[in-house]
């Protein structure tokens, strides 16, 4: 396929009013479908303005003042740190685990809840937002319990095979992907039972196998759903800090993530190298803001098109 | 390709959509499926089509059987009620999909496929609008790209479900002429479902009345205007008065006033008489005819539609006049319907019917 975007017609540029136009119509009473009078809503913009720069702007900046505090040398010398570089390396291991498993239960999970009725279907729909809901240091002490040296399947693994799971990468990359299972099926589930079945059966009389109906007709469908699920996951699995600091043990630059580093940093006194590694996950949460808001512009034509029904 | 459908049954969750239908259809034929919203149309062309299976009962392509067939076996053009294109692709990606997806060896080139498309385009009359998605479509434009993509599968039936369901009045007049030319030009043996009788009896080589999940008649036009077999069909097609009665030593009477009608194989007891409000001829005098007050008189174009309250217990009983009949309310007047249809209480037991002769 040559480029979408390019056999999507410009839209209008908002017809523009001659000046003479204006000044000849007489000022219309605004026309407002609240009642509040225009003080107040200057009013509450300016507190929610205010909110949102008091807890996430300023420590926002915050992070990055404090980064460069003792100059760009010292920033830049964070990550020629060891530990630093292993935590790094860590963390895009574990998304590079965690994201496509979710992807693949996501996509699965959305398909069959939004697809098919059968019984429990409410119940399945409720459990795959809990990892939502629950306390990820639960869900961390809960792996422990069953997944441990001490435990039957953790004894049977490490005494077989050799596999240590807890305090090792394994448990970091369950825990991760547990605690950003939701987040792809919660974005697909919506968008695929608003859209049912019907593009699929009609692929599927033009004489389409399972395999071609999904690729060509279910995957494009909700494909912008699908790319927000996965920047958001990836983003969560990056940062997750509770579930891995239980299951991490913090081998020094072996299970230690980077939101880890950064408090283990911190503890010591190593302020600069802490909020330097920290600025990294700030710049992460910032770019994957840019891209989702940039993606929702340049492509506003399609993701309307593929929303609802035409 | 003939279809035979034999015996089927389908149930939905223990709730049966259809109970026992059989179809034959002709090779070529264009037919409908007219009955009420929820009567089971839908169904039967889903499972003609394979997006369904049967409970029990089969259905034969020409000689073979298809019943356990899938939908992509079974190559058969489906227009769905909403379009259902993909919304994703051009309209000529649209139409070449059914091609694109073929085993690599009866595949057709890129270029045959686009030819292909273009082709259909100019059969139905959109030439030209190969390079635009749906959404930049009139519903009207996306109902005969919906039937180009059909088409391009060269199926071995038809099926249209609501074709014009969804569009105004003017649209779905010429489209349905336009449907016509197109079967005659393909051959193709269609089969459409529809709730607008007059879509089907313009339309259709024979019409399937269906009511609650089973088949009330299947005729042509004019069998099924002019000899409607059962009340159903006789209420549904047309516009139809139906007036209680009792049928007693072969005569129709409503209290103790005879009709002046043979009940023929009626048995005794209650009975309908059915007739066509405009199919009336007044008389004067009264051996043998209906009588009834006036309770009210409504102008529509160019005739009188009056409501008669007919016998002791005030049965309301709808004619048409002539315009210029006065038919003051509360004034008496008597007729006698130039051609009937008497059944049977549907609760006497077995449907017997007594007609004009
Ligand atoms: N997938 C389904 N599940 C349950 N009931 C259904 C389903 N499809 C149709 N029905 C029921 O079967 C009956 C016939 O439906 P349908 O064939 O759609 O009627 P029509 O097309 O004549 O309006 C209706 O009562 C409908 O509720
Ligand atoms: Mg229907």
């Amino acid at each position: 396929m040559s480029d979408p975007a390019a056999r999507i017609p410009a839209k209008h540029p908002p017809a523009r009013r001659l000046p003479a136009t204006r000044s000849a119509a007489a000022p219309s009473p605004r026309i407002s479908p609240t009642t509040e009078t225009r003080a107040v809503q200057y009013a509450l913009i300016a507190v929610v303005v205010a909110i949102l720069s008091l807890f996430l702007l300023v420590p926002l900046a915050t992070v990055f003042t404090q980064a460069l505090r003792s100059g760009l040398g010292d920033y830049l010398a964070t990550f020629r740190n060891p530990e630093a570089l292993a935590a790094i390396r860590l963390t895009l291991l574990v998304a590079a685990i965690a994201v496509p498993c979710n992807l693949i239960f996501g996509i699965a999970a959305a398909w069959a809840i939004a697809k098919y009725r059968f019984p429990g279907r409410t119940l399945l729909v409720s459990l795959i937002d809990l990892p939502f809901s629950i306390s990820p240091v639960v869900a961390g002490l809960v792996y422990i319990l069953l997944l441990g040296s001490n435990s039957l399947i953790g004894g049977f693994l490490l005494e077989n095979f050799g596999i240590r799971i807890i305090f090792a990468v394994p448990g970091i990359v369950l825990a991760t992907i547990l605690v950003t299972f939701p987040f792809i099926a919660r974005e697909l589930i919506p968008l695929m039972e608003d859209q049912g079945t019907g593009d699929e059966e009609a692929a599927l009389s033009l004489g389409a196998n399972g395999w071609q109906t999904f690729l060509f007709v279910t995957l494009p469908n909700v494909k912008w759903a699908l790319l927000y699920g996965v920047l958001l996951c990836n983003a969560r699995a990056m940062g997750e800090f509770g579930a891995v600091a239980v299951l991490s043990g913090k081998l020094r630059g072996q299970t230690v993530t980077m939101p880890l580093q950064v408090e283990l940093f911190y503890n010591e006194y190593a302020s600069v190298a802490a909020f330097s590694l920290a600025s990294l996950l700030a710049g992460l949460a910032l770019v994957t803001l840019i891209v989702k808001s940039w993606l929702e512009w340049r492509y506003a034509d399609q993701i309307a098109a593929t929303g609802r029904g035409h | 390709m003939e279809l035979s459908i034999r015996n089927i049954r389908k149930e939905f969750d223990r709730f049966p959509a259809l109970h026992g239908v059989s179809l034959d259809i002709r090779s070529g034929e264009l037919i409908a499926l007219l009955g009420p919203s929820g009567s089971g149309k839908t169904t039967l062309l889903r499972l003609i089509a394979g997006l369904e299976f049967p409970t029990s009962g089969a259905i034969f392509f020409g000689e073979d059987d298809a019943s356990q067939k899938t939908v992509q076996e079974r190559n058969v053009g489906f227009v769905f009620q909403h379009y259902a294109l993909f919304r994703h692709m051009t309209v000529a990606e649209n139409i070449g999909f059914g091609l694109k997806v073929r085993p690599r060896r009866l595949r057709p080139s890129a270029a045959q496929i686009r030819r292909r498309a273009s082709e259909l385009l100019e059969l139905v009359r959109l030439p030209g609008l190969e390079n635009r998605y749906p959404s930049q479509l009139s519903g009207g434009q996306r109902q005969r790209v919906a039937l180009a993509r059909a088409l391009a599968i060269e199926p071995k039936v038809l099926l249209l479900d609501e074709p014009f369901g969804a569009l105004d009045a003017q649209v779905r007049r010429d489209l349905r002429r336009w449907l016509r030319e197109i079967h005659e030009t393909t051959g193709h043996t269609t089969v459409f479902v529809t709730h607008d009788q007059e879509e089907a009896l313009e339309l259709a080589d024979r019409v399937v009345v269906m009511s609650q999940g089973a088949i009330e008649q299947v005729g042509s036009a004019d069998d099924v205007y002019d000899r409607p077999l059962t009340p159903f069909v006789y209420g549904f097609i047309g516009e139809s008065s139906r007036l209680p009665v009792r049928v007693d030593t072969g005569g129709v009477w409503i209290d103790d006033r005879s009709l002046g009608l043979a009940a023929g194989d009626v048995p005794d007891g209650p009975a309908h008489l059915f007739f066509r409000p405009h199919d009336v001829e007044l008389v004067e005098g009264c051996g043998g005819c209906i009588a009834g007050v006036v309770v009210s008189s409504r102008r529509v174009e160019a005739t009188r539609r009056v409501e008669l309250a007919v016998g002791g217990d005030r049965r309301i009983v709808e004619i048409e006049l002539p315009a210029d009949h006065p038919a003051a309310l509360r004034s008496r007047i008597a007729f006698r319907p130039r051609s009937w249809k008497l059944f049977a209480d549907a609760r006497a037991g077995r449907e017997a019917c007594a007609e004009t002769v």
